[in-house]
């Protein structure tokens, strides 16, 4: 049954210079982005970034304003949404309220022509239809509430409803516009993992939009980063929490999120040091990378696991470090937040809940792990090097 | 904790029958000025209705006798009565599809992010504001066989037995036009956007999308036009007054223009028996109308 599944077209989507405007207003900026046939990508950012204009572009329900799109080889500018060959699963789910479970199903094979065994498009008949709608069904575990109205169905059903009604078309590409977002925390966690299961099943080319960095730290094989418009990085999840390449990566990526301050370099080479207002930090950089010259500005970027706290409890032991004022204490059960004021900014430490808690209004002093730390251009924000 | 149990108990007890004394008093005091309404208004002259329907009028209309239900057999049943109900079901089939009809393709066509759409949306909505009387002293102007600008037009002729009663009908298709398209308007918004893209993207054409998404989708604000276009329907009287007078030849008499027209003060009681004559078959095709349509409709998730 898989092998009927699984999806045997081509399904890169290149983006080359894609521009999108509403009138005066620019929604998608010259973006180039190819989507690897098969692959995950997630498409992440905060809400107006033009993540889902990304998408409804892909889909067809908003013309290209600048550039080239294409799905597999064939340009599709100006090719008809129904023509594109793609499934789109919606926020909402837009499930047809007055069809049953199996009209909803049914829906995308009814108007649309199918190539059947590589033989020339043509419409389905009605058995080939109730295959594929009980494939579907079964795929999701939908056989039992085919009958039912989606009013008769809770939130997780629906979801998959629309999930067996993107599926069912076995389209090139699946596009997926925060198909989570309106299910309870639990579920969505569940979810993501039956998504994961899903893609890996048929194989096919899914892009995701979401603006919950786990979703796409959890799913994605890759990430792209997008705001303003603008795409920020592309790379797989991993690559895009160490490696932010500008400073909105960094603050996004990440919860909390990375703690940036200014400073100077104080020394070069391959083990620097640059200092600020609220004291030294030492810079393991790595072979492939030199810091800028001795004097220059930059912002230095420390995730809060790469930050030890040192010696609350144990006052004036350490001189090194950053000397912080402890402002506020998450517990979290497996791990505490402890919020500092550095000179002026906040810091955030993330450390396991071990041992005693920092009182408010301590001083401490915060160790950096020397090989973590990243720097920042403060001019460009991007990252040096 | 050293008090008894009993007493909390008991004094809970109390404050909750007082509570409920006071939640029934507030209850009949929200309901007091509906109740006085619909007495004066509706219970009472339904009464009225009844009982002058088993009375006979003298020639002033100052004394009436008892006659009992042999006036609603008689009246029921004469030719003046069936005609009416078969004048008012021509005049129903008449407005309620075409005006119905009319008022969907407006708002589909009206519906629409288009500049300046505004203010066809107000133009198509505008006949809302018109009374029946504007709407047929409008019509008289358009369509009368002596003055009006289409008074040829044989199909309309007010002048005809024969069409004289579709001139007056489209009249009040006209007039009814605003509110259907208004209703259909807020039905058509209501749908959400990504019902419509998701059919986009399985494929449908305008014309399926209409009929397999559109049309269910507003199938609650259909079901209640043609309800009130019915009731609107079996109601018409004005408009037969302005245009026609009921002629040519009794050819537009409608039920209620029957009812109200041309009665001498002796025929009260038969108005009355006619009156609930209208009484019940409104009620019984509007409940026909929940029946049949209620199962064809989708009110939303």
């Amino acid at each position: 049954m898989l092998a009927d599944v699984v999806s045997v077209s081509v399904s890169r989507v290149l983006f080359e210079d894609v521009t999108k405007s509403f009138g005066e207003v620019v929604a998608v900026d010259s973006l180039d982005l190819e989507v690897i046939d098969g692959e995950f990508l997630v498409l992440l950012g905060p809400s107006g970034c033009g993540k889902t204009t990304v998408l409804r572009m892909v889909a067809g329900l908003e013309t290209v304003t600048q550039g080239t799109l294409r799905i597999g080889n064939r340009v599709v500018n100006d090719v008809e949404a129904k023509d594109r060959d793609v499934a789109m699963v919606f926020q909402s789910y837009a499930l047809y309220p007055h069809m049953n479970v199996r009209k909803n199903i049914e829906s995308p094979l009814v108007a649309r022509h199918f190539s059947v065994d590589g033989g020339a498009p043509r419409k389905l008949t009605a058995s080939e239809r109730s295959q594929r709608i009980t494939q579907a069904a079964e795929t999701l575990g939908l056989a039992s509430l085919l009958d039912r109205k989606p009013a008769a169905l809770s939130g997780g059903q629906r979801q998959r409803v629309a999930l067996a009604r993107a599926i069912v078309s076995r389209p090139a590409a699946f596009l997926m516009d925060e198909p989570l977002s309106n299910l309870d925390a639990k579920l969505r966690a569940e979810t993501r993992l039956e998504l994961v299961e899903l893609h890996r099943k048929l194989g096919t080319t899914i892009i995701y939009v979401t603006h919950d960095q786990v979703e796409a730290m959890t799913m994605a094989d890759r990430i792209a980063v997008i705001s303003d418009g603008r795409l920020q990085q592309v790379g797989a999840a991993q690559e895009v929490y160490d490696r932010p390449s500008n400073l909105f990566v960094a603050h996004f990526m990440g919860s909390p999120p990375m703690n940036t301050f200014e400073a100077t370099v104080a020394g070069g080479g391959r083990e620097g040091e640059v200092t600020g207002a609220a004291g030294r930090v030492r810079i393991d950089a790595g072979p492939a990378i030199s810091l800028p010259p001795v004097g220059s500005r930059v912002v230095v970027g420390v995730r809060p696991e790469h930050l030890r706290s040192q010696g609350h409890g144990q006052q004036g032991r350490q001189q090194e470090g950053l000397r912080a004022r402890v402002s506020a204490v998450e517990w979290l059960g497996y791990e505490r937040h402890v919020i500092c004021d550095v000179a002026g900014r906040t810091i955030t430490l993330r450390e396991p809940a071990e041992g005693q808690a920092p009182n408010l209004g301590e001083e401490i002093y915060l160790d950096v792990v020397a090989n973590h730390v990243l720097l920042f251009d403060p001019a460009t924000s991007e990252r040096i090097p | 904790m050293t008090k008894p149990l009993a007493v909390p108990v008991d004094e809970d007890h109390v404050r909750s029958r007082r509570r409920s004394i006071k939640d029934t008093m507030l209850g009949l005091a929200f309901l007091g000025p509906s109740a006085v309404i619909f007495t004066a208004f509706f219970f009472y002259p339904l009464y009225r209705l009844v009982w002058l329907g088993l009375h006979q009028q003298n020639r002033t209309g100052t004394r009436e006798r008892w006659v009992g239900f042999s006036q609603y057999a008689d009246t029921l049943t004469s030719a003046d009565f069936l005609d009416g109900v078969r004048i008012s079901a021509t005049y129903v089939l008449y407005t309620v599809p075409l005006g119905l009809v009319l008022g969907v393709l407006l708002a589909v066509v009206a519906d629409r992010k288009l500049r300046g759409i505004k203010v066809f949306q107000t133009i198509f909505a505008s006949t809302v504001a018109s009374s029946v009387a504007v709407a047929s002293v409008i019509f008289f102007v358009l369509i009368n066989p002596q003055v009006g600008y289409f008074g040829d037009v044989s199909f309309l002729s007010l002048s005809d037995p024969g069409s004289a009663l579709r001139g007056v009908a489209l009249s009040s298709v006209w007039q009814n036009l605003g509110l259907t398209f208004i209703i259909v308007l807020a039905g058509l918004q209501a749908i959400p956007a990504e019902i419509n893209e998701a059919a986009t993207l399985d494929g449908y054409g305008p014309f399926r999308r209409f009929w397999r998404i559109t049309i269910p989708l507003i199938s609650p604000s259909l079901m209640f036009l043609v309800v009130v276009l019915t009731v609107f329907a079996f109601q018409a009287y004005a408009q037969v007054d302005i245009l026609t007078g009921g002629g040519p030849a009794g050819a537009t008499e409608t039920l209620v223009w029957k009812i109200f027209s041309d009665k001498e003060p002796s025929q009260y009681g038969e108005g009355a028996v006619m009156a609930s004559g209208l009484f019940v078959i409104t009620l019984g095709v509007t409940l026909a109308q929940f029946r049949i349509l209620e199962k064809r409709v989708h009110y939303g998730a």
